[in-house]
């Protein structure tokens, strides 16, 4: 079977919509063929990944465009899979977010999302796209 | 958020009975929390049963818990981790931080 499937979102910038997006993601992932036990973890990480990245572009948009959707394309192809989150805030640089200290002694409450991302996903970026910014995010599926 | 507080032979137990902990919700808890410390409640059970997903706002809640407790010279503990729950504790490295538990009995004997 043919991995294909490309799925573009549109959702208002609110954690209310987070269930939602975790839901899609598991429901694509159970789409994609490829063996039963890979595709219950994609599925599981799915869900993380879309709540993560959604939450990141909430933060990010909400100080200077709190009324702006916030855009999700989920791509799908035998080779990879994709995700894009576009916002519309100021945007960060993502290689300036650290790594989480592991101690007990120096854990911090927040800063694991990015951290998240890039462990579960072979490659994160985030960049500039038409007046906004794109969260890329892709795992190799081949 | 629904959760459920019960005090048994000194600590204090949260059963979470919501199936996510996640940035919208997670807010809740750390208030929940907040209030709990305020009170001079210093041994905290967290008992994750029902919580079927948790993210990074999540964990931050649980971390920020677990600095109170210790500030407070009292602990934080957490039982019944679900699949997606443990694994996201164990790529955050959290499960070498927290005491984790099977069950809140197991949880509730550390503590005798």
């Amino acid at each position: 079977m043919k991995n294909d499937i490309d799925i573009d979102i549109t959702i208002p910038s609110h954690t209310r919509y987070l269930r939602m997006i975790s839901m899609i993601g598991e429901k694509v992932a159970q789409e994609i063929d490829c063996p039963e036990k890979i595709r219950e973890k994609l599925s599981c990480q799915l869900a993380v990944v879309l709540t993560e990245g959604l939450v990141n572009a909430i933060k990010h948009a909400s100080s200077t465009a709190p009324d702006k959707d916030i855009h999700v394309r989920i791509n799908v192809s035998n080779k990879n899979l994709v995700v894009r989150i576009y916002d519309n805030g100021v945007g960060f640089d993502l290689e300036s977010v650290p790594t989480p200290c592991f101690t007990s002694s120096g854990m911090e409450e927040k800063g694991r999302g990015i951290f998240i991302l890039r462990s579960l996903m072979d490659t994160v970026k985030y960049t500039r796209s038409d007046g906004g910014n794109v969260l890329e995010m892709r795992k190799n599926l081949a | 958020m629904d959760i459920k507080t019960e005090l048994t032979e000194g600590v204090t137990v949260l059963f979470i009975r919501e199936d996510r902990l996640d940035a919208n919700n997670s807010e809740e808890l750390k208030v929940k929390l907040h209030n709990l410390f305020e009170k001079d409640i210093k041994d905290l059970i967290i008992d994750l049963k029902d919580v079927h997903f948790i993210d990074s706002s999540g964990l931050g809640v649980l971390v920020s818990g677990y600095k109170n407790a210790s500030i407070k010279h009292g602990s934080l503990k957490l039982s019944n981790l679900q699949s997606q729950v443990k694994s996201l504790f164990e790529l955050t490295r959290l499960h070498r931080v927290f005491d984790i538990f099977m069950t809140v009995d197991d949880a509730l004997q550390s503590y005798k």
